[in-house]
């Protein structure tokens, strides 16, 4: 028979807004650039906190602007957040962050530069971080049912060894793991291109597939139309992609679509960093396919824990969310292993079914959910990469 | 399941033209065995060229213009020529998109 997952429980912190969040981070959050050198004096003031410090957020406007604010409010507002310190040059703005922030009920509190300098910003806000950080730290984790995550995903430095085991991989866990509740998402407009038309009928409803063409063609003519060099194939794939033998965007696209299974579909389609709002089930998410970017966004979106697979052996790691690497492949388990979780060669020796290596995936989400730090993790992977529309003023 | 024998190439769909090889420093001459992952049916076939991990071998003798088949699905044209069991990638394929 198989395992009833709706009835499996990890140890985590359920929030005030009734999300389950995996870590409990305190973070000192910058809403611009010129805010970074304040927020981390805060974090080297105040141990167990930590800035993510960033490149953008100043003379930004419209859908831009908008994408930004909806980035930083949901790395501050996502579960795994505690608490969350907000700095900014001037108050206008931290104050939009703040109160985006302070909808899911955590404790927030902005500080600005303008007319205090660093000095005083840095010693008020380090008194407030000193106060969540003890505060977070008696925070008691409570059993929660594994399918109260959001669980994303995205892959990176793929090859064909990502198509035939870690991606399904990622798919068997959502057929799995979807129909009890949980959260998923996938994204990755660009790399779609090729299996587009696949893509689209995995929509559950036709509005979801409307929106999916929509969004897909918006990219094409926006972006693709406006920038294209010679082709498209001199960066997607990409170099790494045809060193590990995918030879075209088609190829590339049909191993991506493979962490959906074979069974789920998505019933929404999702801006950048936009948070679900339809309820449990997989979403498409609007999103580059460069790793940063992606996880950032996707985090943003509210995404707790991230499953990437990998083929050549991309490194990526998020400030806030856990990112699980899965490789099949031998060569990268033989030359990087530091960076792999979830070993799935076992696919391609074929001695290890896409069923026996979901289940070790849900194994893994279980213990990282339990707080087990993902090589990621580990090794000091903090990406976090702002996506920007167009040039600022 | 193949008992205590491992693939040296990987096949997705019984429709694919291409197949995958799943394992380091594989040289010409090699007898291949070919596990099509779809059915776990199984067929040998003998590499042509040193293939890296990863890269694709072409299970029939495909020509310039000839449709590359994998998943069952297009992944574009040859724009060279392979023999069966030869090498398939950017150097004799490319997309129709562009």
């Amino acid at each position: 028979m198989a395992f009833d997952f709706s009835q499996d429980t990890v140890k985590a912190w359920r929030r005030e807004n009734g999300r389950v969040g995996v870590r409990n981070h305190v973070l000192i959050l910058p809403v611009d650039d010129i805010s970074n050198a304040a927020c981390e004096a805060v974090a080297n003031n105040v141990k167990g906190t930590m800035a993510i410090p960033h490149a953008y957020g100043r003379l930004q406007f419209g859908e831009d602007l908008d994408l930004h604010f909806r980035t930083i409010i949901g790395t501050g507002a996502n579960p795994n957040v505690a608490a969350v310190v907000v700095i900014g040059i001037e108050p206008e703005w931290t104050k939009v962050i703040v109160d985006g922030i302070a909808k899911t009920g955590k404790p927030v509190e902005g500080f600005w530069i303008e007319q205090n300098g660093d000095f005083e910003t840095i010693r008020r806000a380090s008194w407030k971080a000193k106060e969540y950080v003890q505060w977070a730290s008696e925070l008691q984790k409570e059993d929660c049912p594994v399918t109260d995550l959001w669980v994303s995903t995205k892959c990176g430095e793929s090859d064909t060894t990502t198509g035939l085991s870690s991606c399904p991989t990622v798919g068997n866990m959502y057929d799995k793991l979807l129909p009890h509740g949980l959260y998923g998402v996938f994204g990755e407009t660009s790399e779609i291109t090729g299996a587009e038309h696949i893509c689209e009928k995995r929509a559950a409803n036709p509005e979801a597939a409307a929106k999916f063409r929509k969004t897909w063609q918006a990219y094409q003519d926006d972006v693709i139309e406006q920038f294209k060099t010679s082709d498209l194939s001199d960066s997607q794939p990409t170099k790494g992609n045809i060193l590990g033998g995918l030879s075209t965007i088609e190829e590339k696209a049909l191993g991506n679509l493979e962490k959906i299974g074979r069974t789920s579909t998505y019933i929404d389609v999702l801006g950048p960093a936009e948070a679900p709002e339809k309820g449990p089930g997989l979403y498409f998410m609007d999103s580059s396919s460069a790793a940063a970017e992606c996880v950032t966004l996707m985090a943003a979106g509210g995404y707790v824990i991230h499953t990437f697979p990998t083929g050549q052996g991309n490194v990526v790691g998020n400030p806030i969310v856990p990112v699980i690497k899965i490789s099949g492949n031998p060569r990268t388990l033989r030359t990087m292993s530091e960076h792999i979780d979830v070993d799935v060669t076992g696919v391609l020796r074929r001695d290890m079914t896409i069923d026996q290596a979901g289940d070790s995936l849900i194994e893994m989400i279980k213990r990282t959910a339990n707080g087990r730090l993902t090589a990621a993790e580990a090794l000091g992977h903090r990406e976090f990469s702002m996506t920007k529309l167009y040039r600022s003023a | 399941m193949i008992a205590n024998t491992h693939p040296q190439l990987l096949v997705h769909d019984k429709a694919d033209n291409v197949g995958v090889v799943v394992v380091e420093g594989l040289s010409a001459g090699t007898d291949m065995l070919c596990v099509c992952t779809e059915d776990n049916s199984d067929f040998r076939l003998t590499a042509k060229a040193d293939i890296p991990i990863g890269h694709k071998v072409a299970l029939a003798d495909l020509k310039a213009g000839d449709t590359v088949i994998k998943y069952g699905e297009d992944i574009g044209r040859m724009v060279g020529s392979a023999e069966l069991g030869g090498h398939v990638h950017t150097h004799n394929m490319k997309t129709k998109r562009w």
